[in-house]
């Protein structure tokens, strides 16, 4: 089937961002509204496209549109052409809808910022990007997405760019981007090269006929993207830096639905992974690595920003471990991922609303006891913390149940210590978000003296608390019946594989539900008393190495960006040294035996006779040599 | 009608007229040049809508004896490779006329000089994409480094004499290699076919494999020079940095372009197994070009001299896309040489702004200029995207064409070049942070943003990257067949896919 309305997704919001970005200052009154309609308009097409694909039996519900030929050479040919099927609808309702709470939630927020304008436009280009990102029907198509959010991310982290800090933190989000980026262009290749085509469509269909070696080449390298993208590990050194950006950004874009690219770029491509077993152990480990990773980093964090976003690396950790045990897993990824958009969103959002009464203050050593006087976050804030720990029955526990449940499934070795690498997760992510939990709204006051903590106006609180029924409800609604397995199974498990039971459901659910009890449990006997304004500093190694994000960012100084700056240095003094002193040293000699030849040019007739002389018998000699 | 040689006497026309005028009015000579090359320009255009895009054939041929003894033609025609550096640089002249306004004013010859020196140039420019015959070709290739001499050595700032020196000597070396190649043609073709300097009929020649590897690379040396190639490198830089930046457009936009044109159309065309033998070694010059610039551009303090070593870095990829020989390849490269040309004219001529009006061209100098002067700031911003192929502007669309039309025949060889993608990210974000982002460096305060006149200029080109980064067809559409069978006629044929046909 095909659709007209597609195209309007992306172009409305695109065209929104430029036209508030040409118009300038004389924007400035009506922009933001503006920014929030469009956005608005674009999750009322998607809810549209929803309901009516929702009408059609399964195997039409993918609707296509093409809008041009986009490159074409020789057998190289990409149409700019978008795909809505079950899964990027999923992603469309996510990005509009989250997408436009934070557009109101930001009109109140940013309402004291001199570029607020500025501001909604880049929120618009992200929220183009983004679709696009979802949209694309080939892997060049999402490649524009996929950079275009990494530059409208970059535009945001910088948005405060006139501190020298913020403005490193962008750069570097955008470079680590890159690293990932160069994976997705090799990847591409790499399609070209055995398919002949970069289309989703066109690969599956060809997919049985090609190498292991290449799909695993292949998987891999799309690996790499979403490691840069989705902040896992090695790649993840970014994600705590771009807190620099405004809170809402945060929300949006490093928590609900950028970061989580990289699970849909796996899980988009499902049949490249599918036949690829050891990218999807790749996978499965890379997922692992990091939701214990940004667990741990979680733990040491007293930044509340920097301390969610530790979580956010875990929590997509945990996505991206889900998409690696395949059509087992995808569902259960992409469900967390929708829950985790919901509750992540909020908490981000509550942080932004504490920091907005707390005069920009991110340590939650200067909270505590916030609760009070702050009613409305503490318990949208809250909903989202039981909603992510897992307690029965908030969104996280059944998305994050099924994510255990499926690592214990995957059998043998492989799937115990999976499953109690999900668990452990579970147990430090119980414990870091009730520490944020006690230390921000509950326990003594260590408020700094110009602090007059109050509740957020209701453009902020609204968005939280739509946000908070999401934490509460999604995970139910897209868990009773199998409602998100069944909506994706065309796309992701069209074979209808039968999973094995490793451990009987009822078992990994009271594991799951043990790992929370003993998080709180530590969190609560550690948090419950009173606490200090300022960290502690005698320490222990461990918490010294937590606190330095797992020194994270000396490792790659030491590995990268040292030997980086000492290449660079000596590849600057070797150009001018030796390249550019060749060429001057072969100028001067030029110039010097020209000097020299310039002696002989004496006038006298008895030296050119002698040189006439010399010459005759040089060419004398010469002849006989040769002849000879 | 004798279109292109219509075009290229145009501006040597509009050169004499500017040399008849008063030398104090200087407003009018602006104002004569300016609309001369806007002329020129019209007419690149109506060449571009008349051109039959099926055709593989030259179009628009014109052809005169001119040496009969040497079978020497004045002999013009275009294919789809030629009308589109034709075309960026008749597009350019007058974006950079209007752009560098008050270029002309502080330099050792008068401002009449500069025009009538511009327009000289770009007769010249037309004239070596245009000729058909080797010998004319030569000599528009060395006639030109006339002008661009005294625009260095006459308008630049700093050491400028020096660099033009450099840049003359260079250029010279490298002529003279080639014009012992063409010697060589021309004695081969008068025992084979008789005197000529046609480039078809030359094409059609047997040669034995030595001296075509030594005519090949009397002309491949020639070229690598002037589209500089590592480690042939070294005279760019200084003159990029010592050239005023509308020289600079010029002379990294159009003139380099000259050595990658030349090797599709001289190297490859009339010594395909010299090309074939070589291949492997300018592979590997072509990658080691992309990241030795990457990282040098990296390493620089002055932004003009940045913007010269991501430029190398840049005809890394073009030369890569040329010698991997398939379509894709061919086509990108092509496309990379147009694209290439407006991406660093952005970059340049925003550079040239921001240096004229803070008097360094140190980046440090910089800071802080996106609240200072935004409309500035953007320009740059938006040039420097383009500048690190982000998809969505147009240089990615070259980009990634060459490095998948690589990929199909030396995997290895495009994968490292890939990794220039990371170094161009460091490459332009570097200087963005510095000059644009941060606190407002003393002495920027109160740095006037662009005026409406240099807005006009930078606006066209901003939309040609932003247009040709969604629609590349109109540009693609005139590169593929002339490319396709290049790539052909040296007996090249695309990798086919490794899973053939369909299940």
């Amino acid at each position: 089937m095909t659709s007209d309305n597609l195209v309007y997704l992306i172009a409305l919001p695109l065209f929104s961002a430029a036209l508030l970005m040409l118009l300038g200052r004389k924007a400035d009154k009506w922009g933001h509204i503006f920014a929030t309609l469009v956005s608005a308009s674009t999750f009322v097409i998607g809810a549209m496209e929803f309901l009516a694909m929702r009408d059609r039996p399964e195997e039409s519900r993918a609707v296509t549109q093409k809008l041009f030929t986009w490159i074409s050479v020789g057998s190289f040919n990409v149409d700019a052409g978008l795909l809505l099927d079950q899964l990027s609808i999923a992603f469309v309702l996510l990005i509009t809808g989250v997408g436009t709470l934070i557009h109101i939630y930001s009109i109140a927020y940013m309402s004291h910022d001199r570029d607020r304008r500025r501001f909604f436009s880049y929120l618009n280009l992200f929220i183009a990007a983004m679709l696009l990102l979802v949209l694309g029907d080939s892997y060049l198509n999402l490649y524009v997405g996929w950079e275009g959010v990494g530059l409208a991310s970059y535009l945001l982290i910088g948005f405060w760019n006139q501190k020298p800090e913020y403005a490193t933190a962008a750069k570097k989000a955008f470079v680590a981007n890159r690293v990932g980026d160069l994976g997705l262009s090799i990847a591409i290749m790499i399609a070209f090269a055995n398919f002949g085509a970069v289309s989703f469509i066109g690969i599956e269909e060809k997919v049985g006929g090609a190498s292991e070696t290449a799909l695993t080449a292949m998987g891999l390298m799309l690996l790499l993207a979403a490691t840069g993208k989705s902040a896992q590990f090695p790649l993840q050194a970014w994600l705590g830096d771009a807190m620099a950006g405004p809170t809402p950004v945060s929300a949006l874009i490093h928590a609900a639905t950028m970061v989580t690219a990289g699970v849909y770029l796996i899980t988009r491509s499902n049949f490249v992974f599918d036949n690829a077993p050891n990218a999807q152990l790749a996978v499965v480990i890379i997922g692992a690595i990091t939701l214990l990773f940004g667990a741990i980093i979680g733990t040491a964090k007293d930044d509340i920003k920097k301390a969610l976003a530790a979580s956010t690396m875990s929590q997509i950790g945990y996505m991206i471990m889900a998409t690696g045990f395949g059509p087992a897993g995808y569902a259960f990824a992409i469900m967390h991922l929708l829950t985790h958009g919901f509750f992540k969103a909020g908490m981000f959002l509550g942080a932004g609303s504490v920091m907005h009464g707390m005069n920009d203050e991110v340590n939650m050593r200067r909270y505590g006891g916030l609760a009070k006087l702050m009613p409305i976050t503490t318990i949208t804030f809250g909903l989202g913390y039981l909603a992510i720990i897992g307690v029965p029955p908030f969104a996280g526990f059944y998305s994050k149940d099924k994510i255990i449940e499926t690592a214990f499934n995957a059998g043998g070795v492989q799937g115990v210590i999976f499953g109690s690498t999900a668990l452990l997760g579970a147990i430090i992510t119980a414990f870091y978000m009730t520490r944020v939990m006690m230390m921000t709204f509950f326990g003594n006051k260590r408020w700094a003296d110009d602090a007059h903590p109050h509740e957020s106006p209701f453009l902020m609180w609204a968005p939280m608390a739509v946000l908070a029924v999401g934490s509460v409800a999604s995970g139910y609604l897209l868990y009773s019946g199998k409602a998100i397995v069944n909506w994706l199974a065309p796309v992701v498990d069209p074979h209808h594989h039968e999973h094995e039971e490793f451990l009987p459901p009822i078992v990994v659910t009271s594991l799951a539900v043990t790992a929370v009890v003993i998080g709180v449990g530590i969190a609560l006997a550690k948090y419950r008393g009173e606490l200090s304004a300022t960290a502690p500093q005698d320490v222990s190694i461990f918490t010294r190495v937590a606190r330095r994000d797992l020194l994270q960012d000396d490792a790659n100084e030491f590995m990268f960006m040292r030997p980086g700056q000492k290449l660079t240095e000596v590849l600057v003094k070797t150009d001018d040294k030796v390249i550019d002193g060749v060429v001057r040293g072969v100028a001067a000699s030029t110039v010097g035996s020209a000097r020299g030849m310039r002696k002989m040019q004496t006038g006298y007739v008895r030296n050119y006779a002698l040189l006439i002389l010399l010459g005759a018998l040089a060419a004398f000699i010469a002849i006989l040599v040769v002849t000879l | 009608m004798n279109l292109l040689t219509s075009m290229g006497a145009l501006p040597l026309l509009g050169a004499l007229l500017i040399a008849l005028l008063p030398a104090a009015n200087t407003k009018l000579i602006k104002q004569a040049a300016f609309a001369i090359s806007l002329l020129v320009a019209g007419v690149g255009f109506a060449a571009a809508f008349g051109f039959d895009k099926n055709l593989t054939e030259f179009q628009y041929v014109e052809r005169f004896s001119w040496i009969p003894a040497l079978g020497i033609n004045y002999q013009l025609g275009v294919d789809g490779i030629s009308l589109i550096l034709i075309l960026l640089s008749v597009i350019l002249v007058p974006i950079v006329i209007l752009a560098g306004w008050n270029e002309s004013e502080n330099g050792r010859f008068s401002v009449k000089t500069f025009y009538v020196l511009i327009l000289i140039l770009e007769t010249m420019m037309i004239g070596v994409f245009a000729a058909t015959d080797v010998f004319l070709f030569y000599v528009f290739f060395e006639a030109m480094l006339i002008p661009v001499y005294f625009l260095i050595g006459g308008y630049g700032s700093g050491a400028r004499q020096a660099a033009a020196v450099k840049f003359l000597l260079y250029s010279l070396f490298g002529g003279l290699l080639m014009l012992a190649s063409i010697i060589g043609l021309f004695v081969i073709s008068g025992n084979q076919i008789g005197r000529t300097m046609d480039i078809e009929a030359l094409s059609t020649l047997q040669i034995d494999a030595t001296t075509q590897n030594f005519l090949f690379l009397g002309f491949f040396i020639a070229f690598a020079i002037k589209a500089p190639l590592w480690p042939m490198h070294t005279w760019l830089p200084d003159a990029a940095k010592s050239a005023t930046p509308g020289t600079s457009v010029l002379l990294l936009g159009v003139l380099d372009k000259v050595g990658t044109f030349g090797m599709i159309r001289y190297c490859i065309e009339l010594f395909p197994d010299a090309s074939r033998t070589f291949t492997p070694l300018i592979i590997v010059l072509s990658v080691i070009s992309i990241l030795y610039g990457a990282f040098l551009a990296i390493g620089q303090k002055d932004i003009k001299g940045l913007i010269a070593f991501t430029s190398i870095s840049h005809f890394g990829f073009i030369t890569l896309g040329i010698f991997a020989m398939t379509s894709q390849g061919h086509s990108g490269a092509t496309l990379y040489m147009l694209n290439h040309g407006f991406s660093t004219a952005a970059l340049f001529l925003v550079a040239g702004w921001m240096i004229s009006r803070r008097g360094s061209s140190t980046i440090a100098e910089f800071g802080g200029l996106q609240r200072v002067t935004p409309i500035m700031a953007w320009s740059f911003f938006i040039a420097g995207m383009s500048s690190l192929a982000l998809p969505g502007l147009s240089s990615f669309v070259s980009e990634f064409l060459v490095l998948v039309g690589t990929y199909t025949r030396y995997p290895v060889a495009a994968v490292i070049a890939t990794f220039g993608i990371i170094l161009a990210a460091l490459y332009i974000l570097i200087p963005v942070q510095k000059a644009l982002h941060g606190p407002t460096t003393p002495g920027n305060e109160n740095l006037p943003d662009l005026n409406k006149r240099e807005i006009a200029a930078i606006a066209p080109v901003i939309a040609v990257i932003i247009f040709l980064g969604f629609y590349p067809k109109p540009a693609l559409e005139i590169i593929n067949p002339a490319a396709i069978d290049t790539i052909s006629r040296a007996g090249f044929s695309d990798p086919a896919p490794v899973v053939g046909g369909n299940k």
